[in-house]
């Protein structure tokens, strides 16, 4: 028997609900350390309430959270802060602060660096997402995508194992969704942290991930890699990977019928 | 009908517990948040110069109110020479600290309320949490210290420029002599005048900014949603703030008069 080694992140039957409304029932995902996994589900499945629980954002009622092989609890909250960043679907950034400082404001606040290392480190992250030409600049002076990229810059400069992305590309065109899907791609490569993106997006899932999950009804309906995602046979799984399909013929019928009339 | 009353009561009580839960909370913060000076500073400055001309206006149009009126009165009993005490008394004891915080309020407590509350809606300050920084650390404490520093001495502003004011109707104005005036203020105005006025000063600028604070943090809890959430928060900040400097400065007068 050969053993698995403990993923960085396990998620085990995890539970919230918000009054009757019950959004996760028992939730639970394996997160490989150096992995980029990526959760789907339609809208208000929970996928963002999951990553919330998971930043500490939103308390679930029931169920462990393993990190590094610790349970996540308020003794190890602290630890699993500094090891991991999370990227809102709004890119949250403070529209008071220039670019640099937006990026700064995590090294200032978390650790005992002097302000010349800060800066240099800083710059250095902006130069890697290629901002550094607009340090200078508020958020609301930037593009969509350079906000986006900002955002990247202020998670990743704490140097975490972990980033969770909170639909990243919620909103874009197909062509800013792939240049997200890629600078997610080269970057978690290129850092080396693990990853996981909640989207709806299929294609750009199934192509960049290394792992996918479905959630669905509060729970995951299927965890796996992204080629048995598209051979699966599971009706949700199906439903879900051929709603273009399905959406084309409906379309076709619709168009047949208005014809025929 | 019990229940009724009850009600309300019970939430009004169940807020109070919240917010002051919240200022200690932002005050435990003060050992736990990196380059607070530089916020600190920022915070007096901001706190500070936003201030500044309403509250030269205002205290200026006070004193030369509380001339002219004192003047009137005292004039009718042949005592125009107390206009320096009166005018004096009233600033210090009263209308410099109850009007400098009602000013501050509608100043930088209604934009610090609004601020935290956009902040709220656009998730900055959950990004703050799952960055490790304590948000009431970062946005709160600055502004809590700042207010015990701003307040008095935006009020000892108010309470000068006042005094000024009297002079400018109770003498140049209405022919009092200068002399007379300004010997009346300084024979009126003892050291516990000043405690008082100090007292309450700070007093009303921890609790405004600490309420202010509040009511911005929990925009998402209250009613709508959005921007209708955080323009609610706002005047719900200013309504409360205003109230409470009114009914703290009874409670502060009773209490330093009968010491």
């Amino acid at each position: 028997m050969t053993d698995t080694p403990e993923p960085l992140l396990r998620i085990e039957s995890l539970h919230k609900r918000f009054e009757d409304n019950v959004v996760l029932a028992g939730a639970s995902l394996d997160v490989p350390r150096g992995s980029l996994v990526t959760v789907l589900g339609r809208s208000g499945t929970g996928k963002s309430v999951l990553l919330k629980c998971l930043a500490g954002i939103v308390t679930p009622d029931a169920g462990r959270i393993r990190f590094d092989g610790k349970d996540l609890d308020a003794s190890t909250r602290a630890d699993f802060r500094r090891r991991c960043s999370f990227l809102f679907q709004s890119n949250a950034l403070f529209d008071s602060l220039t670019a640099l400082e937006n990026v700064a404001l995590p090294l200032e606040q978390t650790t005992s660096l002097s302000d010349a290392e800060i800066r240099v480190q800083s710059l250095e992250a902006l130069k890697q997402l290629e901002l550094d030409a607009h340090h200078d600049r508020y958020p609301s002076q930037l593009s969509g995508g350079m906000q986006k990229r900002l955002a990247l810059a202020r998670a990743i400069v704490t140097k975490p194992e972990l980033v969770l992305f909170d639909e990243p590309t919620a909103g874009l065109d197909p062509l800013r969704r792939n240049a997200v899907f890629t600078m997610i791609l080269k970057y978690q490569r290129q850092f080396r942290f693990t990853a996981v993106v909640v989207t709806h997006d299929l294609d750009e899932a199934l192509i960049a991930s290394d792992r996918v999950a479905l959630l669905d009804g509060g729970k995951m309906l299927f965890e796996g890699p992204p080629a048995a995602f598209t051979t699966s046979t599971d009706p949700v799984v199906s439903s879900f990977r051929d709603s273009a399909a399905a959406l084309r013929e409906s379309v076709a019928a619709l168009r047949q019928t208005t014809a025929a009339s | 009908m019990l229940a009724a009353l009850g009600r309300p009561f019970l939430r009004l009580l169940g807020g109070m517990g919240r917010m002051a839960c919240f200022t200690v909370r932002s005050f435990a913060a003060v050992t736990k948040t990196r380059r607070l000076p530089r916020r600190l500073l920022r915070a007096i400055f901001e706190q500070g110069t936003r201030c500044l001309p309403v509250i030269l206006i205002v205290g200026i149009f006070t004193g030369l109110v509380l001339g002219l009126q004192g003047h009137y009165v005292l004039n009718r009993f042949g005592s125009e020479s107390l206009l320096g005490a009166l005018v004096s008394l009233s600033l210090v004891r009263e209308l410099g600290p109850v009007l400098a915080a009602l000013m501050l309020v509608g100043q930088a407590g209604s934009a610090l309320a609004a601020e935290i509350g956009i902040q709220r809606n656009s998730e900055q300050i959950a990004a703050l949490e799952t960055m490790g920084v304590s948000s009431e650390g970062y946005l709160v404490t600055p502004r809590l210290l700042a207010a015990l520093i701003v307040f008095p001495m935006q009020t000892a502003l108010f309470v000068l420029i006042g005094l000024y004011g009297g002079y400018l109707s109770g003498s140049a104005m209405l022919g009092l002599e200068t002399g007379v005036y300004w010997s009346a203020v300084e024979k009126a105005i003892e050291a516990r005048d000043l405690t008082e006025c100090f007292v309450k000063a700070g007093t009303f600028g921890l609790i405004t900014i600490a309420m202010c604070s509040y009511q911005g943090f929990s925009a998402h809890l209250g009613q709508g949603t959005g921007a209708r959430a955080v323009s609610a928060a706002t005047t719900r900040a200013v309504v409360l703030s205003c109230v409470l400097v009114l009914a703290l400065d009874d409670v502060i007068t009773s209490f330093l008069l009968h010491r």
